[in-house]
């Protein structure tokens, strides 16, 4: 360890962090979108809703996000109709394929969540809401949902720390975020012990923020006296 | 396309035997390691239960893939220094360490939760009964330990397997490096990449099929 050398390599693993939070906040808001309606098709029961999205959460989480991450950012490429497509731009850079495919790989861990969550509701919920005549949608949204969430709030509060980490292997598509500076670092003056540690800390840093944030959202949103 | 498929087919099987091979060996390693932390952290003096709590906590904050990197390219400039020429650590022991590392702190957590739903009358009874504390240990308490921890450790060897793909980043031929390597010789990155997943698929569904059926078995509540 050489003091001298911490500060040049804050200042360049500094420079990524940007790219780390854009890369897990967007990767995890959307991947929380994308989540729901996978839920609900996973608790469906109409077939043509369940069995794919069945399919979809077994394929993406048999496989590493590594190579999901390749199929979205070298593969598709190959596809001429991707190619003329109005998604080319996107798919393009690496920085949006590795948000896509972090949000689709959490999407399915998350729809798991929810799903099961949704299954372990009580039927009475479901009706009490048709007997006060709410419509579906009524009793999805105001009565389902919300008493879901806060059930799946922690696991959601974990999910986002889990996106953080994942957001790391974007370095393998050539986007210079907290990892591959520290990578780039280490390259340039071969000190792998200063640059791993800082960028590690930063890690920890951020990792206990989020989980902060979401105890208040969770102390803020909990009903008292349950 | 099929053609190059099956053209590397020994390439990617090979792969595959290494990933078997790496996350087989770091979840042993990792197991062997929690069955000491988990009932130090649990039973041990209060400095020890921190300690072990520490290094789970830290090890869990910390991106895979930076373990990894500080493994190999620290291992690298140690062995460097102490060889006063230059070293560098091959991927396969590499990949090894660093995911038995991490393997160890989950795999604690996860005994360690086991532990904590162990009844304390399970002691008391070994105990009563003339056991020694150790013998009370190996032979009441860590079966039903095991046992409780079966499903957790069973999610544990998914992770393993998929993290495995990490490792080719720092050049490790398993699977997912030699369908890059293909990938990259005939142009067709999807084939490969969609191959490679399928194969993965597969490993990780069999491997789910095996715990189910060991849970099955170990179940006290089921009939054989």
């Amino acid at each position: 360890m050489s003091f001298d050398l911490l500060l040049p390599a804050f200042s360049a693993i500094l420079s990524g962090l940007f790219l780390t939070l854009l890369i897990t906040i967007c990767g995890f808001a959307l991947g929380q979108a994308i989540a729901l309606p996978v839920a609900l098709a996973l608790v469906s029961t109409r077939v043509w809703l369940s069995v794919p999205a069945a399919f979809y959460t077994f394929v993406v989480r048999g496989s590493p996000l590594l190579i999901q991450l390749f199929i979205i950012y070298y593969g598709l490429g190959q596809l001429e109709f991707i190619r003329e497509s109005f998604l080319w731009p996107v798919l393009r850079s690496a920085v949006y394929c590795a948000i896509l495919a972090i949000a689709l790989n959490s999407a399915a861990y998350s729809a798991r969540v929810v799903a099961g969550a949704i299954r372990q509701l009580h039927k009475g919920q479901f009706e009490a809401g048709h007997a006060l005549g709410l419509t579906d949608h009524a009793i999805l949204s105001k009565v389902v949902l919300p008493q879901v969430y806060r059930v799946v709030l922690p696991a959601i509060g974990n999910e986002l720390v889990l996106v953080m980490k994942a957001s790391t292997l974007a370095s393998a598509v050539t986007v210079i975020e907290m990892t591959g500076a520290a990578r780039l670092f280490v390259a340039r003056t071969y000190a792998p012990f200063e640059a791993f540690l800082i960028a590690g800390i930063l890690y920890l840093v951020f990792g206990a923020l989020f989980g902060w944030t979401f105890k208040i959202i969770e102390a803020r949103v909990a009903i008292p006296g349950r | 396309m099929l053609d190059s498929i099956v053209q590397y087919s020994p390439q990617l099987l090979q792969g595959l035997w290494v990933t078997l091979a790496v996350a087989a060996g770091s979840f042993a390693c990792g197991l062997a390691m929690a069955l000491f932390l988990a009932p130090v952290g649990h039973y041990g003096p209060p400095v020890l239960r921190r300690l072990v709590a520490g290094y789970v906590g830290l090890i869990r904050g910390l991106p895979e893939l930076l373990i990894i990197f500080l493994v190999f390219y620290g291992g690298t400039v140690l062995l460097t220094r102490m060889r006063g020429a230059y070293f560098e650590v091959d991927a396969l022991s590499a990949g090894i360490a660093s995911l038995s590392v991490v393997s160890a702190a989950y795999c604690t957590e996860i005994l360690r939760g086991a532990l904590a739903g162990i009844a304390r009358g399970q002691w008391e009874a070994a105990i009563a009964l003339g056991l020694t504390h150790l013998s009370a240990f190996t032979k009441v308490i860590s079966p039903q330990m095991v046992m409780r921890a079966l499903p957790g450790l069973g999610n544990q060897w998914l992770v393993i397997l998929k993290e495995s793909a990490l490792v080719s980043i720092v050049g490790l031929e398993e699977l997912m490096r030699k369908s890059v390597v293909a990938a990259g010789a005939t142009h067709q990155p999807l084939a490969f990449y969609l191959t490679a997943a399928v194969l993965y698929v597969l490993v990780t569904g069999i491997s789910s099929l095996v715990i189910n059926l060991i849970s099955a078995r170990l179940d006290p509540n089921s009939t054989r």
